[in-house]
């Protein structure tokens, strides 16, 4: 009808103009298909940090608590069992916490924690996945004079410090996780949580 | 043709009343859901008096928290009991077999109650209770004729008694057609009715929590489809110039 | 996308990886065959729209369905939970789930106004018989999909409207029991039931979209009709884009995709105002007994199905029983539906569309209308004694559409049909 000109550049116009405005629909439309297959609040709240309140926790004693499927242990340590922990460094294969994928930067120190009293880690061992046994006890009939408290894991025999350091010449390879977490206050730790969290 | 299409499908909203016509006039229970005053409000009145037995099960602590505005310290302190965590859902102790052999029947979760019924019966039940000795409890009332329940704030409205019709066929039970308050409670007939009100809204927004989300994300939908629509219209036009 | 002549872009073969593909697969041909050089009438207007609207619909609810199947747990101890989980819990899923609800309502709404097009053009008629029975089977898998979807949310509705229609085939004399205990797989509606009613609301939309293919290859075999009821093939031949095309088409693509966009959009409009606005539609579109999770030990007040049943269960229910038995009530109701398959025999008319036809087949067009709506509305009422009246009649009004059609159409006097379309 026109000349071809005209017609050919408002239609070319208006068909970009309406495919483009379509495909942000598109877009928008596809949103909350995609996200509704991201974990629902069903598994958010199973994946929440859990809190451990300590107040009542014996020196020695140890709180077991569960977070994301896993044993958390929470550990009261006596002074005897702190003093220990720096003459065990040279059974350790990694005495400093050197390895940074094993503990959050602020556990990276010679207790492995935030507060020195309370030890905050995972309570599977390294190797394949048992959990390790609790003994705080000095010196032992099995585990020899040597042994100045920390896990033994039946499994396959390896060994970790109250720090959750390992030994050298166990089979497992590295010391035991320590988990993001926080103090909400004195006696209640926040695990899964810390203060740097998104 | 068209004209009678339409006016057979205009005689469809008169459905609309088909289910719930029956029983005495409800009042308005003047739901606002944006009042989060009030929605705080009854969050604590049901916490206080009717959580102990009807849970509301889909209804997350933490959830309820985030959309009423409450911190979580205030909602640890005030509304969780025991050992439930702020990820919970919001359920109690009790069990079937306790609903059944107190009550003579399981006592309904609420979560959904404002959907099955409709938020004005909820409120204008709360208020209708009446004094009654033939039944168990004491207790009667006038939206849920027979209820197995006691009335769990009798102390704050006060007691009731029946208000009987005028006629009545013979042989027949005299009708109850209305309530009258004849020992004042703890609260006065306005604060009863604001706390009434106040669980009702609650209860509304439990039922389904994500009910203003949806009305304010439709209007931004309508918007971008208006837009679609002029462009798409103005595209067809151009087109159909080759046509006509 | 350009309007240049579709004659000269057929002739060329493409190059590129189009023309990899066309050395393969038909692309060009069906591009052409279905779109570019499909020729639709000019003048097919508002009531065209309904059928690619259908099959958007279509699209959607296995959209939704899908998603909502990926949270859905189809047992009687956790569906009505895994409901309120996908509603409250799933990221989005409250938004899933209501245009899945209301999307079901809204393909019933346009396959009704789809259908009753077919009505007012003749759709039906000659050459189009195959084509209207396709489109009835598809109606028929819809009826069986919403059935066996209703029962999934596990709420008091869902359970007893279930118990309602299985108990019908036991209405079916000598075999009736056992016929409705295999439907159930149980002696009562139950966890079996539920898990294998799951089964068939999920695979029965892909029958349905291969339904939906053939009805439109059947479509395309035959060509589009219009409100004049005037066959564009049989008229004569040339137009704009073509020399042998008839003259009064157009073809599809552009012109009816384009127009199709703008019927989307309105539609999507309206749709998203009951998805966003009012879901539940005064309990229209969800129904408030179904908040509440089945109870096999309480009846609610009123059964009722959803309201794109409630014409069939109006006159079910008018039916008295006979005999003792409501054998011929379901008859009755079945029969309704059936007999749309009969309609390309029962039109006698010599014009194909209501606009040529004489004031007899108005009325009774008009009167189907008004009877079907009436006992849309009856059937979603408690049955008193004056809406048992009202149902009957409205039932046999409904039938008499059908079966005095082969008179009235033949006896009236219709009016000239023109040669050429009108718009």
């Amino acid at each position: 009808m026109n000349a071809e000109g005209v017609d050919q550049k408002r239609r070319r116009v208006l068909v970009t103009a309406t495919s483009a405005v379509g495909a942000v629909g598109v877009g928008f439309i596809a949103v909350p298909f995609i996200s509704s297959m991201n974990p629902s609040a069903k598994a958010r709240a199973a994946g929440a940090p859990v809190q451990a309140d300590v107040s009542k926790l014996e020196p020695g004693a140890l709180l077991r608590v569960k977070y994301r499927g896993q044993p958390i242990w929470v550990v009261h340590r006596t002074d005897t069992m702190l003093e220990a922990l720096p003459t065990l460094d040279a059974k350790l294969v990694d005495p400093g916490s050197e390895l940074a994928s094993q503990q959050p930067p602020y556990c990276a120190n010679a207790t492995r924690s935030i507060e020195p009293k309370y030890f905050v880690a995972i309570g599977i061992c390294t190797h394949l996945g048992c959990s390790p046994t609790y003994r705080p006890e000095f010196a032992p009939d099995d585990l020899g004079a040597d042994w100045k408290g920390g896990w033994f894991c039946p499994c396959h025999g390896s060994k970790f410090d109250l720090a959750g350091r390992v030994y050298k010449g166990v089979p497992a390879p590295t010391n035991l996780v320590i988990p993001k977490h926080k103090y909400v206050n004195e006696n209640t730790i926040l695990i899964g949580e810390d203060e740097g969290a998104a | 043709m068209k004209k009678l299409l339409i006016a057979g499908l205009l005689l469809l909203p008169l459905t609309a009343g088909a289910a719930g016509g029956h029983g005495p006039e409800l009042e308005d229970a003047n739901v606002d859901l944006k009042d989060k005053a009030s929605l705080q409000r009854g969050a604590k009145y049901f916490t206080n008096y009717c959580l102990g037995c009807h849970s509301l099960q889909y209804m997350r602590y933490q959830r309820m928290a985030k959309d009423l505005g409450i911190p979580e310290d205030e909602l640890r302190e005030n509304l969780l009991f025991g050992d439930a965590k702020p990820t919970d859902m919001m359920t109690n102790a009790i069990k079937p077999a306790d609903g059944e052999k107190w009550f003579g029947t399981a006592i309904p979760d609420l979560t959904l109650v404002t959907r099955w019924r409709d938020p004005d019966w909820v409120y204008t039940y709360l208020k209708s209770y009446y004094v009654d000795e033939s039944r168990p409890y004491g207790v009667n009332n006038l939206v849920f004729p027979k209820v197995g329940m006691p009335h769990a704030l009798i102390n704050l409205q006060g007691i009731q008694k029946p208000v009987y019709a005028a006629h009545h066929g013979e042989g027949s039970e005299p009708q109850v057609v209305d309530v009258e308050l004849v020992e004042p409670g703890e609260l006065t007939v306005e604060e009863y009715d604001s706390m009434v009100r106040d669980i009702t809204n609650f209860l509304t927004y439990v039922g389904e929590p994500y009910k203003l989300e949806r009305r304010s994300l439709g209007l931004y939908v309508l918007l971008f489809l208006g837009l679609m629509f002029i462009l798409a219209y103005y595209l067809k036009k151009e087109f159909w110039k080759d046509v006509h | 996308m350009s309007s240049d002549t579709t004659a000269t872009a057929a002739d060329q073969p493409p190059g590129g990886f189009l023309g990899w593909l066309d050395k393969r697969f038909p692309v060009m041909a069906v591009w052409n065959d279905h779109l570019a050089q499909y020729y639709a009438p000019k003048n097919m207007g508002f009531w065209s729209f309904f059928g690619s609207l259908a099959l958007v619909v279509l699209v959607l609810q296995i959209v939704t369905g899908l998603w909502l199947a990926m949270s859905y747990k189809p047992s009687a101890e956790e569906a009505f939970a895994s409901v309120e989980y996908i509603m409250r819990d799933v990221n989005w899923g409250w938004l899933i789930r209501y245009m899945h609800s209301t999307g079901a309502s809204f393909f019933f709404i346009l396959v009704y106004l789809h259908m009753f097009r077919g009505l007012m053009w003749g759709s039906y008629q000659k050459p189009r018989e195959l084509l209207w029975i396709i489109g009835v089977v598809i109606y028929l898998a819809m009826m069986a999909t919403a059935f066996f979807g209703y029962l999934l949310p596990w709420g008091q509705m869902s359970y007893w409207g279930a118990q309602v229609i299985v108990n019908l085939f036991a209405a079916v004399p000598a075999v009736g029991d056992d016929l409705s205990t295999w439907v159930r797989g149980d002696y009562v509606i139950s966890d079996t039931t539920l898990n294998r009613f799951f089964a068939f609301h999920f695979v029965i939309p892909f029958l349905l979209a291969a339904l939906v293919f053939l009805h439109i290859v059947a479509l395309h075999t035959v060509g589009s009709t219009n409100p004049d009821g005037v066959e564009i093939k049989k008229g004569p031949k040339g137009n704009k884009w073509s020399d042998t095309a008839p003259a009064d088409g157009i073809p599809f693509h552009p012109y009816y995709t384009v127009k199709d966009i703008v019927g989307l959009v309105v539609f999507a409009a309206i749709f998203s105002a009951v998805v966003f606005y009012a879901p539940d539609l005064g309990g229209l579109f969800l129904e408030a007994p179904n908040f509440q999770p089945a109870d096999p030990l309480k009846t609610p007040e009123h059964i009722a199905p959803v309201w794109y049943f409630t014409p069939y269960y109006a006159m079910l229910r008018a039916v008295p029983p006979i005999g003792g038995s409501q054998f011929p009530g379901v008859m009755v109701m079945f029969g309704a539906i059936l007999i749309l398959f009969l309609l390309p025999w029962l039109d006698r008319s010599p014009v194909r569309s209501i606009r040529y036809k004489g004031m007899l087949s108005k009325v009774f067009l008009g009167a189907f209308v008004v009877s079907f709506v009436v006992l849309a509305y009856l059937g979603l009422q408690p049955a008193t004694e004056l809406y048992t009246l009202m149902s009957q009649i409205f039932t046999v009004v409904y039938f008499a559409f059908f079966l005095l059609m082969p008179i009235y159409t033949k006896l009236e006097k219709t009016k000239p049909v023109p040669e050429r379309v009108t718009t």
